[in-house]
């Protein structure tokens, strides 16, 4: 139900990945892995055009798109089937917890302004923060600022939800209240693509673990068997050392 | 020297006081046109439209290059005479569309740098889920931008107000040009532009409450 076909991606001369493919069913999670500078959330931004790739065919649903030709229509209709939560959150300050989760049902979805906001509050209800609705972002924690992203994207209706870092930002104290609105997206069957270190959170709800290194996917396997008996050398590297540094 | 003829000053007030509108028209005037004008261009700029962004940095040079004065005498004095149809402007008009021009080419670079500065993972966001370009600058950058550069403005709204006195050389009787024309009946010059000084600066001070009043009320969403 998503495709990603051939996808190129340089910056300058300096190619980023040159050739990748990637499937994903309905319903389905997966975490993308890896060490860092590998092109996890170059690869990320580009299913929803925030990077334009070089070459590669997308498919989202029934949308269907080639990166070369991709039109200004094609690039708004993608965007609106995949919704991005980003690493530091990027909350519109102008506006409040409610605005920032109603503004693209108003906007880009032209809802009228009552039934957004009444979905907007039912959001906030299941994202925890009901009695934040009337709170700008510089008043909220960083957890609530990115439960409030994760809320904003729950309002996208996207086929996908795109996870760049979600808690790469946070103070340690509030990595667990957004990993659990995650796990909880999860457990509805919420589809998405997850680019994170948290090795755990993939262990426990990925049904698929995609290892990333220099542009190219090495190994994807359900967590159970990519963890304990991953196949390729740079996926044991990886592993033996992020789970080293968990440990200590 | 002479003791204040504070009796004459005091009977002033009224006078210039009822030209006092005329001054706050053509400030306000010259203001809400400059406002969309620079809008405009710092849009221009910022989004760095072929052909439009060359004539938007031809603009800003040429006004902010040249005096105010200068500009007010090409527009009064010179335009009609190579214009012809614009022979009937008359000093209001052209002193309006002076500080227009004038001080849109500075506000274009304050907004300018208003809008370069709002964190540009906001407009990710925005386009992330699908907004269009005018739809982000509308919703999300320039009432973020509008604050950061509420306090640049409303200096140079201080400045146009003081800077319509500069219409009086082109024959306005406005509040600068009636004290001239006052002290020049009575020759009591230090006491008429006193006058007119305290009342341009009490102008401004109130400003100054409303531009204080103005920041916080925008500040508001910003606050822990």
């Amino acid at each position: 139900m998503i495709e990603l076909k051939g996808i190129r991606k340089q910056f300058g001369n300096h190619v980023v990945f040159n050739d990748i493919d990637l499937q994903l069913e309905r319903g389905e999670i997966i975490v993308i892995v890896g060490p860092s500078g590998t092109g996890k959330s170059t690869l990320l931004r580009c299913i929803n055009f925030l990077e334009t790739p070089d070459a590669g065919q997308l498919t989202v649903g029934d949308l269907n798109l080639d990166a070369t030709t991709a039109t200004r229509d094609q690039i708004l209709a993608l965007r609106r089937r995949t919704a991005f939560v980003f690493q530091n959150y990027a909350l519109f300050a102008n506006k409040t917890a409610l605005q920032n989760i109603a503004e693209g049902m108003i906007v880009v979805d032209g809802i009228a302004k009552r039934e957004a906001y009444a979905r907007a509050r039912e959001i906030l209800g299941r994202i925890g923060l009901a009695d934040k609705a009337d709170a700008y972002p510089a008043a909220l924690s960083g957890g609530q600022q990115q439960r409030v992203g994760i809320g904003r994207a729950m309002a996208a209706n996207a086929d996908v939800i795109l996870f760049d870092e979600p808690t790469s930002s946070l103070d340690p104290q509030w990595v667990e209240e957004v990993l659990g609105l995650m796990k909880q997206l999860a457990a509805e069957h919420q589809t998405m693509i997850v680019v994170t270190h948290e090795m755990q959170f993939a262990r426990e709800v990925a049904d698929r673990v995609v290892f990333m290194d220099q542009g190219s996917i090495i190994e994807q396997a359900p967590p159970s068997e990519l963890f304990s008996r991953p196949k390729d050398g740079r996926t044991q590297q990886f592993l033996r050392k992020i789970l080293a540094a968990n440990k200590s | 020297m002479h003791a204040l003829d504070i009796d004459y000053m005091l009977g002033l007030v009224p006078i210039l006081l009822s030209y006092l509108p005329l001054t706050l028209e053509m400030a306000a005037a010259g203001m809400a046109c400059a406002l969309v004008l620079a809008c405009l261009l710092a849009v221009i700029r910022v989004s760095r439209v072929p052909g439009l962004n060359a004539f938007a940095l031809l603009f800003i040079s040429f006004f902010r290059g040249t005096p105010l004065l200068v500009q007010l005498f090409l527009f009064y004095y010179g335009l009609p005479q190579v214009l012809t149809f614009l022979v009937a402007i008359n000093g209001v008009t052209a002193t309006i569309l002076g500080l227009t021009l004038h001080f849109s080419a500075y506000m274009a670079e304050s907004i300018r740098a208003a809008i370069v500065g709002i964190d540009r993972s906001q407009t990710e966001a925005a386009l992330s889920i699908g907004m269009t370009r005018a739809q982000l600058m509308r919703r999300i950058v320039l009432p973020q931008a509008t604050r950061v550069a509420t306090p640049t403005l409303m200096n140079y709204f201080i400045d146009m107000i003081k800077s319509t006195s500069l219409a009086f050389t082109l024959g306005v009787t406005e509040l600068m040009g009636a004290t001239q024309k006052e002290a020049a009946g009575s020759f009591l010059y230090f006491e008429a532009f006193l006058v007119v000084a305290v009342i341009y600066w009490i102008v401004v001070e109130a400003l100054s409450w409303v531009q204080k009043w103005l920041e916080q009320r925008l500040n508001r969403a910003y606050q822990r």
